[in-house]
């Protein structure tokens, strides 16, 4: 029989405001445990929310950009279970009326384009981490992550197989970094997914469903699904049943297990949150909003080969990041001419990215400092070589090219005087092979050549040097 | 010069005068706290009250506090965090806890010169009409130490009726200021919702909480609100745009306002002895140039199951975070974490605050919700345009607090529904966020203490306030003190 796998995904994406959603404490990754805390986000009795506006910001912006219907009248829940992550026993967030409804993603497999429907991204907090690995085997919690801004995204079931979820997620987490509202990192845990997963003979009605949690890279998805789909079909091939459940993936056991069935599933007793008034966004708010909405990714793309005669894979490359587009853009608003700008990221900036195992989202090179350098090698005052030497020193400590070219005297020797003053010194010095040269012996121009560019050192323009070597053997030959 | 007998603005404005010491007035309210004679008391901060005493005296002598309560004494109920002093909401969960941080009343009485005395007893977690939830026991009536002082603010209404502070800060969910404030001879107000920040109240039903003043007489009262009401960039529910400035009320003015009597709130269930002083205090109006109107008060039926769904649908969202491991109780030696969450919840909390807890867990669950806790705020709605209707026509409603006056510790403690039942006529306030003020109006056959309050629309609080005043002018109920003390 030939299975179809259904997929939903549910994705939260923390939010990078600088503050977290109900208190003033920094919404920020890292940290020693329990400092960005108050008594609000440790729920202490007695404490008040007071909502972030700019997690509002965020949430619209997040919904116009995929394209949802935003609500005028939004307000929040609560969500009641009891762990020990979540200080108050209830979460705030929002089940009754979301902020963005009805939206989609469009993406891209093997050339086939697809929408990906949006049910609804609703706003929440997260909880804190329980830290386990204390001595003594005590478990600690750490609250520093209680409070900071979610989006949960919720899409419709309409994946289809595992490229579809990791080509989504990838339009995604673009998106969200395209307008600054999360930085997606998966592997700290600002980008979670879960994956509501189901198989079905082709036609047939939608099976019953499994939830996956706990996956924490794009790898882990793609695993994660393989094993669960084919779980599946193992189970209903040998004539049995699924059970709707919350699964729980284990990425270095490469499986999955139960966490809870549905008939424990919790029941979380939503009600109103009395302690938050509605929130109500008006036109003019969601006209503010429009107008600051920055160029979508396959907008940029466009662009780049149209202004800049990048081809389509080059123009790919450098919108596959909002910090690598953004870096490419900063060189060239310092006057980095857009080719040679587009090659030296792709090329070297990437390699030495890649050697040095940073991933885009913690790439910080000063675009001015890149676009001084490609000035220079594009008038040839520094040789390719050097060129690699000083874009390694702007990105790995900061250089200020100028001095350090200057410093480092790799700012190209053209001065003719010099360079033949060179060449008569050689050819006074090594008048054996010189003669063996014009005897008819030419390999011996390479020696030569390199005992010139030695004398030039470094910065010694090896063209002008050359020309000027071969000037001379020939000239002094005609002479005699 | 005997502190009790002075009213607080009365006191403030001797030791504005010089006459008597910020210290003595703190050392006078702490004496009667230590003997603690109605158990009113749960803590008395001794030694930090000294300090502040004579702070606020060099403040006061400096001329840099301007306000008509400077130096004094006040007493909080015990859901009031008070930085780095115990704050129990009388329950064995709460024991040994001690808030980081201030409530914004906290703060805005320090900014008026007054001085936290103590914490005050109360029905655990403002659960309880009698204060008898109390885990700490049972909060004595001043006018008869067998009976109940009324909940849940008990011991703030028994502190302030008995004089031992002259003003106590309470709680009103559904009548907790109220209805202590009828049964122990007290004046109280409950502001509006959204009048006064609600930051630092341990949350009982976030929807239906509002803190108010205690006093002995209502410009006492109107007073505290003043310095306590106000917008709070803590509390977004907190709505009013400035604090309350109300004028003093020495003068005797004819309130010549339109007044609703609810004719059905004094039929059946109701004692005889509160129908006559309630409707005696009417006719008092009267006199007083009012016009006062019967008419029939709508949804009477509906009024408690929806208070208590809606109450208890938030307080088992409210008490959850008393996991047992933060703070609180915490029972030793459970070994997994479901039997720490069990053992510290059941042992940790009382008989009533479990039953409200299991109450609103149950209307909230999935299959309920629509059947219960849907169908309680629609009701709520109802009464909110009920009461909107009726301030078309009056300016204010006269109703009894309670069908009673206090009775005896232990009548009703085994029997909830019955207790229950006494918050009839002042849930729907809360249901509605509207303000009202408790005043006393007299005695039953058994000497005991009865009252009456004034309801009013949003923000109504000033013409409330006034229409006391003109009362309080007129009668002499509330200067009466047990213990035969005039």
């Amino acid at each position: 029989m030939k299975w179809e796998i259904v997929m939903g995904l549910e994705v939260h994406a923390e939010l990078s405001t600088k503050s977290k959603i109900f208190c003033g404490c920094k919404a920020a990754f890292g940290g020693e445990p329990n400092t960005y805390v108050c008594p609000v986000c440790c729920g202490m009795p007695g404490t008040l929310p007071m909502l972030n506006r700019a997690v509002i910001e965020y949430a619209i912006r997040t919904g116009l950009m995929l394209n949802c219907e935003i609500a005028r009248t939004c307000k929040f829940d609560r969500k009641n279970y009891f762990y020990p992550d979540l200080p108050k026993a209830y979460q705030v967030s929002q089940l009754y009326a979301p902020i963005c409804s009805g939206g989609f993603v469009e993406i891209e497999v093997n050339g086939q384009k697809k929408r990906i429907r949006i049910r609804e991204i609703h706003m929440e907090e997260d909880a804190g981490k329980l830290i386990h690995d204390s001595p003594g085997g005590k478990t600690r919690i750490d609250f520093n992550r209680a409070g900071v801004g979610l989006l949960e995204i919720v899409s419709e079931p309409d994946f289809r197989s595992k490229d579809e979820v990791l080509a989504y997620l990838a339009r995604l987490s673009e998106t969200l970094l395209y307008l600054g509202v999360s930085d997606c990192k998966m592997q700290e845990g600002s980008l979670r997914a879960d994956v509501n997963i189901s198989v079905r003979p082709f036609g047939e009605a939608l099976g019953v469903r499994t939830e996956m949690k706990n996956i924490n890279s794009l790898k882990a998805i793609g695993r994660a699904i393989e094993y669960e789909s084919a779980r599946q079909i193992e189970i209903l091939e040998n004539g049995g049943q699924i059970t709707q459940e919350t699964r729980r993936w284990d990425d270095e056991e490469g499986k999955s297990c139960g966490m809870r069935k549905k008939e424990n599933a919790w029941d979380y007793r939503y009600f109103p949150e009395p302690d938050l008034l509605p929130i109500f966004i008006d036109d003019k708010w969601l006209e503010r909003a429009r107008l600051t909405l920055p160029e979508p990714a396959h907008r940029k793309r466009e662009r780049y080969i149209c202004e800049y005669g990048l081809s389509e894979h080059e123009a790919f490359v450098l919108t596959g990041h909002k910090n690598i587009s953004d870096l490419f853009e900063n060189v060239l608003e310092h006057g980095g001419e857009p080719l040679e700008s587009a090659h030296l990221i792709m090329g070297e900036i990437m390699r030495l990215m890649n050697d040095s195992g940073t991933l885009p989202e913690d790439l910080s090179v000063d675009g001015r400092k890149l676009a001084i350098l490609v000035d220079l090698v594009l008038r040839s005052k520094i040789s390719r070589g050097a060129y690699k030497e000083a874009v390694l020193a702007v990105y790995a400590n900061d250089a200020e090219p100028e001095t350090y070219v200057a410093q480092q005297g790799l700012l190209m020797m053209s001065d003719g005087h010099i360079i033949s003053e060179a060449v008569d010194m050689v050819l006074a010095d090594y008048s054996d092979a010189v003669m063996d040269y014009r005897a008819g012996k030419i390999k011996v121009f390479g020696f030569l050549m390199g005992q010139v560019m030695k004398k030039l050192g470094r910065a010694g323009n090896p063209d002008l040097a050359q020309s000027a070597l071969k000037k001379a053997l020939d000239a002094e030959v005609g002479e005699g | 010069m005997m502190t009790h007998d002075l009213s607080a603005l009365e006191l403030s404005r001797a030791i504005c005068a010089g006459k008597l010491s910020v210290l003595e007035a703190v050392s006078a309210a702490i004496r009667l706290a230590r003997q603690n004679e109605h158990n009113a008391f749960l803590s008395v901060a001794e030694e930090s009250s000294v300090r502040r005493a004579k702070k606020v005296q060099e403040q006061i002598n400096a001329g840099e506090i301007h306000s008509p309560l400077a130096g004094v004494p006040i007493a909080l109920k015990d859901n009031i965090s008070a930085a780095g002093t115990k704050t129990t909401c009388a329950s064995k969960m709460l024991g040994g806890y001690t808030p980081v941080y201030n409530a914004t009343v906290v703060d805005k009485l320090e900014r008026a010169g007054m001085i936290v005395i103590g914490k005050l007893n109360m029905d655990e977690f403002a659960m309880g009409g009698s204060g008898e939830t109390s885990a700490f026991g049972t909060v004595l009536n001043p006018w008869d130490k067998s009976r109940v002082a009324g909940g849940s603010s008990a011991g703030s209404a028994a502190a302030a009726a008995s004089g031992e502070v002259p003003l106590a800060l309470g709680s009103d969910t559904g009548g907790s200021i109220r209805q202590p404030c009828s049964f122990c001879g007290a004046t109280g107000i409950k502001p509006t919702y959204g009048a006064v920040s609600r930051y630092g109240l341990i949350a009982y039903a976030s929807s239906l909480d509002q803190i108010g003043p205690i006093a002995m007489n209502i410009n006492d009262s109107a007073a505290l609100l003043s310095v306590i009401s106000g917008p709070d960039g803590k509390d977004s529910t907190c709505i009013i745009d400035k604090a309350f400035d109300f004028p003093g009320g020495e003068e005797n003015q004819s309130p010549g306002v339109k007044i609703g009597l609810p004719r059905n709130y004094f039929g059946d269930g109701i004692d005889e002895d509160v129908k006559i002083a309630v409707l005696a205090a009417a006719k008092e109006f009267e006199a007083a140039g009012a016009v006062v109107e019967e008419f029939d008060m709508p949804l009477t039926d509906y009024m408690i199951p929806a208070y208590y769904i809606i109450a208890c649908a938030e307080a088992s969202s409210n008490l959850s975070r008393y996991d047992g491991l933060k703070y609180g109780y915490r029972k030793d030696g459970a070994n997994t974490l479901v039997d720490v969450y069990r053992h510290s919840r059941s042992e940790g909390f009382g008989i009533e605050v479990k039953r409200r807890i299991m109450l609103g867990s149950f209307v909230l669950s999935s299959g309920y919700y629509d059947a219960y806790y849907k169908k309680a705020l629609q009701t709520r709605a109802l009464i909110k345009d009920a009461y909107s209707k009726l301030f078309e026509r009056f300016d204010m409603i006269l109703s009894p607090v309670a069908p009673t006056t206090a009775y005896k510790i232990g009548e009703n403690i085994d029997d909830p529904v019955k207790m229950y039942m006494g918050d009839i006529f002042t849930v729907s306030v809360n249901l509605a966020g509207l303000p009202a003020v408790s005043l006393p109006c007299g005695f039953d056959k058994e000497g005991l203490p009865v009252g009456f309050q004034l309801i009013g629309d949003f923000f109504a609080e000033e013409k409330l306030i006034r229409a006391a005043q003109v009362y309080q002018n007129l009668t002499d109920h509330h200067t009466k003190r047990p213990g035969g003390r005039c």
